[in-house]
C-alpha cells in the first residue's frame, strides 16, 4: 500500500535545487554585499598587524586559510560556541529533529504506513521544517482568564530548563558547555523543574483539562523523581564521584550497566515517565483529557515546548550513555590523520588551492580522538533513543494508580536492591578504590 | 424554572468544591458526536450524565415522505460502515408487507454481504478502541485490513462505504464473476490478520491490567438495563439473534455465538473481535452452501404499495446488537410511520451506572467497550 508521488522527476528535482541556488546567489549580490560593504565603510577599523583592516583586507582574511583559521579556532574555544553549537544547544537540536524524523518514520513503517512522505522530495525529510513554519506562521490565542505573564513564561522556561539539563552532558573529552563538579546534583536540580513549569503552564491556563493535565503531570514527575535520584546512586557509590565527564571517564574499560543492570533498568522505566512518552503518556492522555497541559497552548508557543520535550529527549538519552554506557568511551575506529595535512595542509579542489595553518586545530581542537569519541557517543544516544521511541507502537496508555504503584512500590524496591549491589561490589573490593578501577 | 426542565448540564446543582464537572464533548477527541458530562472528585467519576443528539437527522421523519424504494439510500446512513446491517431489517419488514418470496440465491448473498459488513464496521470501531487507549498501532492496523473487505464489497456493489445494496425482493445486482475464489482468499488473509491482533492487543498485560474488572456490568444489571449485542453476550447472557430468531438462511449455518462471564470492559472488548472470526467462519460456510446460478431479485411493480392498514417489526444481529425496523403502512406508497430501534442507544443506557465510581481514566475504554455509534443513536 506504498503510495509514489505522481510526478517525481530527478531532473526536476535538479533543476528546483539550480534555480534556488541561482536565486540566493542574485540576492545575496543584491542586497547582501551593498550592507556588508556600508557597515564595512560607517565601522571604524581596527589595525591588525599593523596594517588598517579595510574591507579588501577583510575580504583577503576569507581568501586566506592561514588568517582566517586563528580566528575560527578562537572562535571555536569560546564559550559561546559551545552553548550555541556544538555540545550545547546546536547539536542538541540537531540530534532532536533527527530524532522526531526517525519516530516518525519508524512508527510508521511498524503500523503499515509510509509516514512523511512529500516535503522534501526524499522520504518527506523536510516534513519538520514544514511543520516548524506551520507553527511559526499560526496565530497565538490565549485563554481570556488565563494568568498571562505566566503563561507566556512557562513554554520559554520549559525549553530553558531543557536547555540547560543539555549544558550538563559531557560529549566527548573536555567537551562540555559547563564541567561542574556537582554534575549530577545539577541534573537533579534541573530534572526538578520540569514539574513547577508544567504545573505554572497548566494552572495559569486557567482551564480545566489543562488543570487535569497538570496534576497528573505533577503526580507523575514528583514520584518518579525518587527512584529516578536512588537508581543512579549506585553509579556515584562505585565512581565515587558527581562530576560527569569523570563518570564517563571511569568507564574506559567497561561500562557501569554490566555490574549495575538494575539501576540501569529502573533509570530507563523512570526516565520513559519523566519524558511522557507512552505507556506514561497520561499527561497528554488524548482521549481523556483531549491534550493535557498542552491543550490552550498555541502556535510557536506549542512548537517551543515540543523542542523542548525533545531535547529532553536527548539529554535524558545521553545521561543515560554517559551514566551506564560508557559516554564516549569505544573502539577507536577513526584513523590518525595523515601527517603531510596536519603539518603542510590540505590540497583541495581540480585547481590546487593549499590550505595551510591546520595544525593547531588538529592537534588541540579536532583530533581523532574527539572525532571518535563524539560518534560513539552518538551512536549510543541514537540507539537509547530508539529504545525510548519503541514502547510508542506496542503499549497502551497506563492508569494514574497504575502509575503511582509502579512508582511508589517496585522501582524503589529495585532502586535499594541497586544500591545494595553497589555496595557489595565496593565493599568486596571488586570496584571503586583498589579494585578494578 | 425547576431542574427538571432543564436540559443536562444547566440544571442547577449544589455547590461542592470537591466535585468538577467535565464536558467532555461534543469538541473532544474522545467523545464522537455527543457529550459526556461528567463530574469528577478527585480522579474519580461521581457521576455522568451522557448527552446524545447532537447528529439528529430526522431520518424517520423523512421515510415518511418517501416511497419504499427511496427509501433504502438515506436509511442507511445512520451506520454508513455497517450500512447493509441497517437496511437488512427494513428490507425484510418491507417484503413482508408487500408478501413478496426472495430466491435462495439472494438470500444467501444478502448473508454474506450482512457478515462483510459487520467486519467493517467492527474493524472501525476497533481501530477507535485502540487509540481511545493511546495505541496507535491499533489504530493503524485495523483501519488498514478493513480494506480488505471494502474491496470486496466495491466489488459486489459498486460503493466502498454507503452500499445500497439489499432491495426489498432480493439484492440490486448478482455477484460478479469469479467473486467466490476473491473472497475466499481475501477473506482467509483478514482472518489471519486478525488473530495476530491478540498479540499486539488482547495479550498485551497493560491492556489486560487496565480493563479486565473496570466497568463491570453484571448479568441482572445487563438483562434489566436492556442491552444488546456484544455487552450482552459480554455478561454472560447468550443471546444472539442470528441464532434465536433466524432470518433469512441462518437456520441453515452453523452459527456460534461467543459468551464471556465477566462483564469488564475486556470481555465487552473482545467479544466484537470473536465475533469477526465467526463472521469469516459464516461467509466461508454460506460461499460453499451458495446455490451456484439463479435469480437475485424479484422484480417489483413500480411504487410498490402495503395491503392496507398493516405493521411489521422485523430485526436482526447488527454489529452493535439487535437492530430492529417497526413499518406501518396505510396502504399508499409511502410508510405511515418508519421507527428504527437501535442497538447503540440502548447500550448507552448503561454508560452512567458503569462510570459511577470508576477513574477517569477508564472513561474512553468503558465508553467505547459499549458498542457506541452516536450517529445510529441519533438516527
Amino acid at each position: 500500500m506504498s503510495v509514489i508521488a505522481p510526478d517525481f522527476k530527478f531532473s526536476k528535482f535538479i533543476q528546483s535545487l539550480i534555480s534556488d541556488v541561482v536565486w540566493f546567489v542574485l540576492i545575496f549580490s543584491l542586497i547582501g554585499f551593498p550592507i556588508i560593504m556600508m557597515v564595512l565603510f560607517f565601522i571604524p577599523m581596527p589595525v591588525i598587524d599593523g596594517e588598517l583592516l579595510t574591507p579588501f583586507l577583510a575580504f583577503t582574511y576569507l581568501a586566506d586559510p592561514t588568517r582566517t583559521l586563528p580566528i575560527v579556532q578562537s572562535f571555536m574555544m569560546t564559550d559561546m560556541f559551545k552553548i550555541m553549537a556544538f555540545p550545547g544547544f546546536g547539536f542538541a537540536a540537531l540530534l532532536a529533529a533527527g530524532t522526531i524524523f526517525v519516530e516518525r518514520k519508524m512508527l510508521a513503517k511498524l503500523q503499515l504506513r509510509v509516514g512523511p512522505f512529500y516535503c522534501g522530495k526524499v522520504e518527506g525529510i523536510l516534513q519538520l521544517m514544514g511543520d516548524g513554519l506551520k507553527l511559526i506562521s499560526k496565530e497565538i490565542i490565549i485563554p481570556a482568564k488565563a494568568d498571562k505573564p505566566i503563561f507566556w513564561a512557562a513554554p520559554v522556561l520549559f525549553v530553558a530548563s531543557a536547555a540547560a539539563f543539555v549544558a550538563l552532558i559531557p560529549v566527548a573529552p573536555g567537551w562540555v558547555v559547563a564541567d561542574v563538579d556537582m554534575g549530577l546534583l545539577a541534573v537533579f536540580a534541573v530534572i526538578g523543574f520540569f514539574p513547577i513549569v508544567t504545573i505554572l503552564s497548566a494552572w495559569s491556563a486557567n482551564s480545566k483539562f489543562p488543570f487535569i493535565g497538570g496534576i497528573r503531570a505533577l503526580f507523575q514527575m514528583v514520584s518518579f523523581e525518587i527512584p529516578l535520584i536512588l537508581s543512579l546512586l549506585g553509579v556515584v557509590m562505585v565512581t565515587g564521584t558527581l562530576n560527569l565527564s569523570e563518570i564517563a571517564a571511569s568507564q574506559s574499560s567497561f561500562p557501569w550497566i554490566l555490574f549495575l543492570p538494575v539501576g540501569a533498568i529502573v533509570f530507563f522505566i523512570t526516565m520513559l515517565a519523566e519524558l511522557e512518552r507512552i505507556p506514561f503518556d497520561l499527561p497528554e492522555a488524548e482521549s481523556e483529557i483531549v491534550a493535557g497541559w498542552l491543550t490552550e497552548l498555541s502556535g510557536m508557543m506549542y512548537g517551543l515546548v515540543q523542542l523542548g520535550t525533545y531535547l529532553k529527549l536527548y539529554a535524558f538519552a545521553a545521561l543515560f550513555v554517559v551514566l551506564f554506557l560508557g559516554g564516549w568511551n569505544g573502539p577507536q575506529i577513526v584513523p590518525q590523520f595523515p601527517m603531510e595535512i596536519v603539518t603542510e595542509g590540505l590540497e583541495l579542489g581540480p585547481v590546487t588551492a593549499k590550505i595551510g595553518g591546520l595544525e593547531p586545530i588538529l592537534t588541540e581542537l579536532i583530533t581523532p580522538e574527539m572525532i571518535n569519541g563524539v560518534l560513539m557517543f552518538v551512536l549510543k544516544t541514537v540507539g537509547v533513543i530508539f529504545f525510548i521511541l519503541l514502547p510508542r507502537g506496542v503499549f497502551p496508555r497506563i492508569r494514574v494508580d497504575m502509575l503511582l504503584n509502579l512508582g511508589w512500590h517496585k522501582l524503589i524496591g529495585l532502586a535499594f536492591v541497586n544500591i545494595f549491589i553497589a555496595l557489595a561490589l565496593v565493599y568486596a573490593g571488586v570496584l571503586g578504590p583498589g579494585g578494578l578501577q | 424554572m425547576t431542574n427538571e426542565f432543564l436540559p443536562p448540564g444547566l440544571a442547577l446543582q449544589k455547590a461542592d468544591e470537591r466535585i468538577m464537572t467535565l464536558n467532555v464533548g461534543p469538541q473532544h477527541p474522545g467523545s464522537g458526536h455527543m457529550r459526556i458530562i461528567v463530574q469528577i472528585d478527585g480522579d474519580y467519576i461521581v457521576a455522568c450524565d451522557p448527552d446524545p443528539g447532537y447528529v439528529h437527522r430526522g431520518e424517520e421523519k423523512m421515510a415518511e415522505y418517501r416511497n419504499y424504494i427511496t427509501n433504502i439510500p438515506h436509511l442507511e446512513r445512520p451506520v454508513i460502515h455497517d450500512s447493509c446491517n441497517v437496511l437488512y431489517p427494513y428490507v425484510l419488514g418491507v417484503e413482508d408487507l408487500l408478501g413478496i418470496e426472495v430466491p435462495e440465491r439472494a438470500k444467501y448473498v444478502r448473508v454474506i454481504c450482512s457478515e462483510l459488513n459487520r467486519c467493517i464496521y467492527t474493524m472501525y470501531w476497533l481501530a477507535i478502541y485502540g487509540i481511545f487507549l493511546g495505541h496507535s498501532t491499533m489504530f493503524m492496523w485495523p483501519a488498514g485490513d478493513r480494506e480488505l473487505l471494502i474491496d470486496l464489497m466495491e466489488k459486489i456493489s459498486g460503493a466502498r462505504v454507503t452500499h445500497a445494496h439489499f432491495v426489498p425482493g432480493g439484492v440490486r445486482n448478482d455477484l460478479p464473476p469469479n467473486f467466490e475464489e476473491v473472497c475466499l482468499r481475501q477473506v482467509n488473509y483478514f482472518e489471519k490478520r486478525i488473530r495476530e491482533y491478540a498479540a499486539v492487543f488482547y495479550d498485551n498485560p497493560i491492556l489486560i491490567s487496565r480493563t479486565q474488572d473496570t466497568g463491570v456490568l453484571s448479568r441482572e444489571d445487563a438483562i434489566r438495563l436492556g442491552v444488546t449485542g456484544s455487552v450482552l453476550r459480554a455478561s454472560g447472557v447468550d443471546y444472539d439473534l442470528r441464532k434465536k430468531e433466524p432470518y433469512d438462511v441462518y437456520e441453515e449455518l452453523d452459527v456460534h455465538s461467543n459468551v464471556m462471564k465477566e462483564g469488564d470492559s475486556y470481555a465487552r472488548s473482545k467479544i466484537p473481535w470473536l465475533d469477526m472470526l465467526e463472521s469469516c467462519n459464516i461467509i466461508k460456510q454460506a460461499l460453499e452452501k451458495m446455490p451456484k446460478s439463479g435469480s437475485v431479485r424479484v422484480k417489483l411493480k413500480p411504487n410498490p404499495k402495503g395491503k392496507g392498514l398493516n405493521s411489521v417489526y422485523k430485526r436482526v444481529e447488527s454489529g452493535r446488537g439487535s437492530l430492529g425496523c417497526h413499518i406501518v403502512s396505510d396502504g399508499k406508497v409511502e410508510p405511515y410511520r418508519l421507527k428504527l430501534s437501535v442497538g447503540s442507544f440502548r447500550n448507552l443506557i448503561a454508560l452512567p451506572y458503569l462510570l459511577k465510581g470508576e477513574k477517569l481514566g477508564n472513561m474512553p475504554s468503558v465508553y467505547w467497550s459499549l458498542n457506541y455509534w452516536p450517529v445510529e443513536a441519533d438516527r
